[in-house]
């Protein structure tokens, strides 16, 4: 019996072990947020919320009056980002359309590893790409002065995102139940007017789930944008800014937050804006998250 | 009735549009990997891979940066693979439907989204200053090892749900307890799984440069990393440097190339085992 016992607790034990390494994966989040918000707060005893969101001009340095606006930053990320999905769902779609409803199985078999290595080529690699092979075509084709533009990275961005879009939408597309495709094809559709007028839309929640991951990665990138963009700090017009260099908030924090001194306004002002992108990739997830779960528990 | 032509040259240009698609990706990776290869090709000699940089790096080779990059995967391993491990087992072998678990399910989903770049901060707060290993080879390989985390227990929890519950079953049946029936009738074959899935992880992490930048990767060091203490050159870090800040970028540009090449083959490699590892582990199971 009282070994019985003593088998009951070692069971607890270890179950009591294994149970703190899943909890870890909720401390580890809640301790980056934290650990944001707590260095991010003190920037704000100097610098007003409204000011820090809404300011055009950033000029940490300034010796007569620093600056701390972000905006330029914000919609700079989000210049870069919606060029890159302007093309890398199109043709994220169009990859996943094809492997799904017209290529041989053979040919699925090679192709979606192939696909599967332009995931695997570090950031900072496809960045290299962009300075020596992007930018000069870029400056070479549009007759501009320099080719490190917002357009450089959202090309760039694109390649990267265009993996996940891809394995998603086509993941997707494959769940849509084959009887969608027979009944109508059954009533004389052909398959390109399936593909268009059923599939696509009955697997469209994925692949906006599958956009919205993209998203989210493209955001978040930063050695590609830091080392392809340019990284002007002046507020870019819209929509001619796509033409011009940009800095995201990505590559304002690799480039100054190893130059800022510790514990200044300047140091916590940079954690504000990794909060602020924390805070947006976030939504951004949950967002594909919900619509990625909708789905699937539709398909159940 | 006749299927009518207007519907077969829509069906004939929208395939075209689609096989377009197609092969405007595959260029793109060709161009890529062609560049890289060509130019970077030159630049691969013994001494490349062998010797330090010398002269202000515009000469000599990338021996330091294999060693620091090399260094830095095996602490990210050391922390992600036993703890993504782990989690995974709970969540697939122990865990209910709770609220919980979905709460743990829902943060390993949204921690895998968190910019890189954010995980660097994160790094230098918690084991650079709080923790006080000061930006050293063990600060970023820690924070590489969080930001590995999700997808080390995403890969685990894969390989697990492959295991029949069958096998559950039958030690369950001859008495055993739930541990003795993971123990003996599940890891022994998920474990190969899992590792090959890690790998992929790691391959990832050791091409990451937002995350090591200010926990640890040095500009240029004279001397390899003698402890888990010191800062360390690595592979991603020396390619940001040799594309952009350099002095002399035109002229340090092979090196540059052969950094790139050399990076690239590392990672395509670890990638490439993994992926060959587990297509014959998916043979052998069936």
């Amino acid at each position: 019996m009282r070994k019985k016992k003593l088998a009951n607790l070692k069971e607890a034990a270890i179950r009591a072990f294994f149970f703190t390494c899943g909890v870890l994966a909720v401390l580890v989040l809640l301790g980056i947020f934290t650990t944001l918000i707590t260095t991010a707060f003190p920037a704000f005893k100097e610098i007003d919320i409204g000011r820090f969101l809404s300011g055009k001009i950033w000029d940490p340095t300034s010796p007569e009056k620093a600056e701390y606006g972000i905006l330029s930053m914000i919609v700079s990320t989000l210049l870069v980002t919606g060029g890159a999905l302007a093309i890398a769902v199109p043709v994220g779609i169009g990859v996943a359309a094809y492997l799904s409803d017209v290529a041989h199985w053979r040919v699925r078999e090679i192709v979606k590893p192939i696909v599967e290595i332009l995931a695997g080529i570090p950031s900072v690699v496809i960045g290299f790409l962009g300075i020596v092979l992007f930018a000069p075509a870029i400056s070479k084709v549009l007759h501009i002065g320099h080719g490190l533009t917002a357009l450089n990275g959202s090309l760039l961005l694109a390649v990267m995102a265009l993996p996940t879009i891809i394995s998603i939408s086509e993941d997707s597309l494959n769940a849509v139940p084959v009887t969608y495709a027979e009944a109508s094809l059954a009533l004389g559709a052909s398959r390109w007017q399936t593909l268009v007028r059923v599939k696509i839309p009955a697997a469209l929640s994925g692949i906006i789930a599958a956009s919205m991951l993209g998203m989210g990665r493209a955001i978040g990138e930063t050695m590609t944008v830091l080392m392809a963009t340019g990284n002007a700090r002046t507020f870019p017009d819209l929509p001619g800014g796509i033409l011009e260099s940009v800095r995201t908030m990505t590559a304002n924090i690799a480039i100054e937050l190893g130059e800022v001194p510790f514990y200044t306004t300047h140091y916590y002002a940079l954690f504000a804006i990794g909060l602020v992108l924390f805070i947006l990739t976030f939504v951004v997830n949950l967002v594909a998250d919900v619509v990625l779960n909708k789905y699937q528990e539709r398909e159940q | 009735m006749r299927p009518s032509t207007a519907k077969k040259i829509w069906q004939a240009l929208g395939f075209m549009a689609l096989r377009v698609c197609m092969a405007l990706v595959l260029a793109v990776l060709i161009l890529f990997l062609y560049d890289i290869g060509s130019k970077g090709g030159g630049s691969i000699s013994w001494e490349f891979l062998s010797k330090a940089p010398r002269r202000g790096m515009t000469e000599g080779g990338i021996f330091p940066a294999i060693v620091g990059t090399f260094f830095v995967t095996m602490i990210t391993a050391v922390l992600s693979i036993p703890l993504g491990m782990c989690a995974a087992i709970y969540l697939n072998e122990y865990a209910r439907q709770t609220r919980l678990t979905r709460l743990i399910r829902l943060s390993i989903r949204n921690l895998s989204g968190v910019p890189s770049i954010v995980y660097g901060l994160f790094g230098v707060i918690l084991f650079v200053n709080i923790l006080q290993f000061g930006t050293s080879i063990l600060s970023a390989g820690l924070t590489l090892g969080l930001m590995t985390l999700p997808w080390t227990i995403t890969a685990s929890e894969e390989a697990l749900k492959t295991i029949p519950n069958s096998y559950r079953e039958g030690a369950l049946a001859l008495g055993a307890t739930k541990w003795q029936s993971i123990r003996t009738n599940v890891l022994p074959y998920a474990v190969p799984g899992m590792l090959t899935g890690t790998v992929l992880g790691l391959a990832r992490a050791a091409g990451e440069t937002a995350p090591i930048m200010f926990t640890g990767a040095a500009f240029f060091l004279p001397y390899l990393p003698k402890s888990p203490g010191d800062q360390f050159m690595a592979l991603p870090y020396h390619l940001y440097i040799m594309a952009t800040q350099h002095h002399a970028i035109l002229q340090v540009r092979p090196l540059a190339y052969g950094t790139a090449l050399v990076l690239i083959a590392l990672v395509l490699g670890m990638n490439m085992t993994a992926v060959i590892i587990r297509y014959r582990l998916r043979r052998k199971q069936r």
